[in-house]
């Protein structure tokens, strides 16, 4: 590897004629490199690039029940373009993420701001209620939820009656996605938060030293000095905040049993690529749809990304 | 399968007239294919049955290792595994999945009636008409041996059937001033108004998102929805006259409100059963144990009557549920094989177990006609002999009703454009015309003629 300084400190004089010794020292050190992350590759090749490369490979196909397989070229992801149904849930997907995380990250900010500030007594069993639904898995979390949002003996519409508000309906199709972002929200407020949180535990005290000097309150510390030095970790919830909507899929397939009626088979794009594979047994056009949506994630992402760094670029110049 | 070998045929023929002479020996009393002294001893049986085989069953039938023990039992040479891969749809994927990749399908696998066909496609079966089905075929009601066995081959052996009838909570109806189950779906009408005048319950509920009890109700009003002749072709007419009929119906009362539309199973409905939300379910003849755990607390208060008729006198039913268990064509032991799932089926202690002790409604007319089973007085149902009565009922049933070969599209198609509708408390008809559309659209896509 080309950073190994220390070797090469020991050996300032020996640099020249002992080229050979030590780039045969620096070979093994390569090889034990080489040997400590292929495990990684090995791993990350058979689980992940093949079965990508099959899934890209399936997506070139068209299966009927009656004929077999021929070969459709792009026909699939023409067809996927076209279908109303696939875009209605990544629009619907799109609206999610615009509402939802906002929403979720702004929470988590302030819980994550409120925790660091050290004025919240007993902020460590805080942390660690806010954080603990993430710990629940989303299996369950999402049936819980079915119970709590049930309208004859979910103990919401229960309270609700009984303070003559009638009975809300979580469940009905105009709601469910709002009843879905609320149980995402509860999930994953409270892993944002230890990402900032941690982010914020890493800033050094001199800068907090300096704002004091400067007069700068509690909250001009948090506005101008925190939230400036945590923008990259922010960033990174926002990323992974794009990853997970664009995919959620528990959620939709378990409120499903629940509310059919709610959820259509294309709720999101990951359910209906599931749909499609195992209801539908149209296993091309479901691999077709993966590399769509994979592609839309990472086309969001980028563009998240390249804002970010154009406006820290702008900042920076204009400072 | 349809191009089977000659030599099979040979050997089925043979084995067939063994059978006679095997059930003779296996059953307890003879049963109803004893006699026949000059039955041939069937070398390739007596081989298969008395060579050590392994075979895998799965099955979501709970505590049916109860009735391989018995198999394996009367054949000590074969062992059998039993294995639960999921119910309904998960077991579906599975044995899908096996098939696709070649390996790891099992040999006998349950198969609800609607489903054979969908195997029947991708040639997963085994016609078991040559290992000697049809020497068995008139202990089965017709109806549900016409499910597994729609043309000239069989493709499994009936293990349980859903033959629909009502069930009801009598003192509600009283309540309400109506002392008998209501006989017409016009009756039924003005028992509903009457009942949530008086009680504020609902009659019943219709799932929303149910394809199975809507199915069902088509069958007696004698729809033919679907149709596939076993190779490319299929017929789909799931908004004809009779079909529409069943939905004008439902749609009146539902948007007259004095018909829920919660969807089933889950546990806002169990408790609806349990409260006396509901004053009844129109369900299939598994229903009522299923019942019996659900709403215990009304023990006594529920009683079971034939489905409301479209025209006063008549006696027509249709059908939700049940399975059969078929035979894959990969088995390696493809004899013993059909004989478990026979055995399983059509031992009479086995099939009487079945429905005394799993409680699945038999289609085995021995069983029917048992008095052990027949007989059974219900205490939840106030002593009703209810077996005797689905029984009955299950004479009534229309017999020719077929599926079509990707059911899994259909039941999800039917969520879409008519479950959400019934839920909406829209127009049902219209929307029987947009599942239709969709049914076609896919099965012309999929590359099927469709008729």
């Amino acid at each position: 590897m080309s950073h190994a300084p220390a070797l090469d400190d020991e050996r300032p004089t020996a640099a020249a004629p002992q080229k050979r010794r030590v780039s045969a020292n620096q070979r093994k050190l390569n090889r034990a490199a080489y040997l400590f992350i292929t495990p990684f590759f090995v791993i990350f090749v058979a689980m992940l690039i093949v079965p990508l490369g099959y899934a890209g490979y399936l997506s070139l196909f068209e299966s009927r029940l009656i004929g077999g397989e021929t070969f459709a070229g792009f026909a699939n992801y023409v067809r996927a373009l076209q279908d109303p149904d696939f875009l209605a849930s990544i629009g619907r997907m799109a609206l999610f993420f615009v509402v939802q995380v906002p929403i979720m990250l702004g929470l988590a900010l302030f819980f994550a701001l409120a925790l660091d500030s050290g004025r919240a007594r007993g902020s460590k069993g805080a942390r660690l209620l806010i954080f603990m639904p993430y710990a629940v898995p989303a299996v369950v979390a999402t049936l819980m939820w079915g119970y709590l949002y049930g309208p004859d003996f979910g103990p919401i519409a229960q309270i609700a009656r009984s303070v003559g508000f009638g009975t809300p309906d979580f469940l009905s199709p105009e709601n469910i996605l709002g009843s879905m972002m609320n149980i995402v929200t509860w999930e994953f407020v409270g892993y944002n938060m230890i990402i900032l949180y941690a982010a914020l535990r890493a800033i050094p005290s001199e800068l907090y030293e300096a704002a004091e000097i400067d007069g700068a309150g509690q909250f001009r510390t948090a506005w101008s000095v925190k939230i400036p030095a945590i923008r990259s970790a922010i960033l990174l919830t926002v990323i992974f905040s794009i990853i997970g909507t664009f995919q959620l899929f528990n959620e939709p397939s378990l409120l499903n049993t629940i509310a059919p009626d709610a959820i259509t088979n294309s709720f999101t794009p990951n359910y209906y690529a599931y749909n499609l594979a195992f209801i539908n047994q149209e296993l091309n056009y479901a691999a077709a749809i993966a590399f769509l949506l994979g592609l839309v994630i990472a086309i969001v992402s980028y563009v998240v990304q390249l804002n970010e760094q154009r406006r820290a670029r702008k900042e920076r110049s204009g400072a | 399968m349809r191009n089977a070998p000659r030599t099979a045929l040979k050997l089925g023929s043979v084995a067939a007239a063994a059978a006679l002479l095997l059930t003779a020996c296996s059953s307890s009393d003879g049963g109803d294919s004893g006699a026949s002294g000059d039955a041939i001893t069937d070398e390739q049986r007596e081989e298969a049955l008395n060579t050590p085989t392994e075979l895998t069953f799965w099955t979501w039938v709970p505590d049916i290792q109860n009735e391989v023990d018995l198999f394996e039992e009367a054949y000590p040479a074969i062992s059998v595994t039993v294995e639960n891969v999921g119910q309904g749809a998960e077991h579906y994927q599975k044995l899908r999945s096996a098939l696709e990749a070649g390996q790891g399908a099992p040999d006998v696998a349950q198969m609800e009636y609607q489903y054979i066909s969908s195997f029947v496609l991708s040639e997963a079966l085994l016609d078991l008409e040559p290992y000697g089905a049809d020497e068995i075929s008139g202990d089965f009601v017709e109806w549900a041996w016409n499910q597994v066995s729609p043309g000239d081959e069989t493709w499994g052996i009936p293990q349980d059937v859903g033959p629909m009838g009502n069930l009801y909570r009598e003192d509600i109806l009283a309540e309400a001033g109506i002392d008998e189950a209501p006989a017409t779906w016009d009756d039924y009408a003005d028992a509903a108004q009457a009942v949530k005048d008086e009680t504020g319950s609902y009659i019943s509920n219709v799932g929303a998102t149910q394809a199975g009890q809507m199915i069902g109700f088509m069958w007696q009003a004698g729809a033919k929805p679907f149709g596939y002749d076993g190779a490319e072709t299929v017929s789909i007419n799931v908004n004809g006259t009779e079909a529409k009929q069943v939905a004008d119906y439902w749609t009146e009362l539902i948007q007259a409100d004095l018909i829920s539309t919660d969807v089933d199973f889950n546990d806002e409905w169990y408790q609806g059963l349990a409260n006396g939300k509901y004053a009844g379910w129109l369900t299939a003849a598994w229903g009522p144990i299923f019942l019996q755990g659900t709403a215990e607390s009304t023990s006594g208060l529920w009683r079971a009557a034939p489905l409301p008729q479209w025209s006063a006198g008549e006696q027509v039913s249709g059908n939700w549920g049940g399975s059969s268990d078929a035979v894959l064509a990969t088995s390696e032991n493809p004899i013993a094989a059909y004989e478990l799932a026979k055995f399983i089926n059509h031992d009479e202690e086995s099939a009487l177990r079945l429905a005394t002790e799993q409680f699945l409604f038999p289609p085995q007319l021995s069983v029917l006609e048992d008095p052990a089973f027949a007989g059974q007085q219900l205490e939840f149902y106030g002593g009703q002999e209810v077996n005797a009565l689905f029984a009955e009922i299950s004479e009534t049933v229309d017999t020719d009703f077929e599926w079509l070969p990707f059911m899994d599209f259909v039941y999800s198609s039917y969520e879409e454009t008519v479950g959400t509708v019934i839920a909406a408390k829209g127009d049902i008809s219209a929307a029987l015309d947009e599942w239709q559309t969709e049914l076609t659209e896919y099965a012309e896509a999929q590359g099927f003629t469709v008729e």
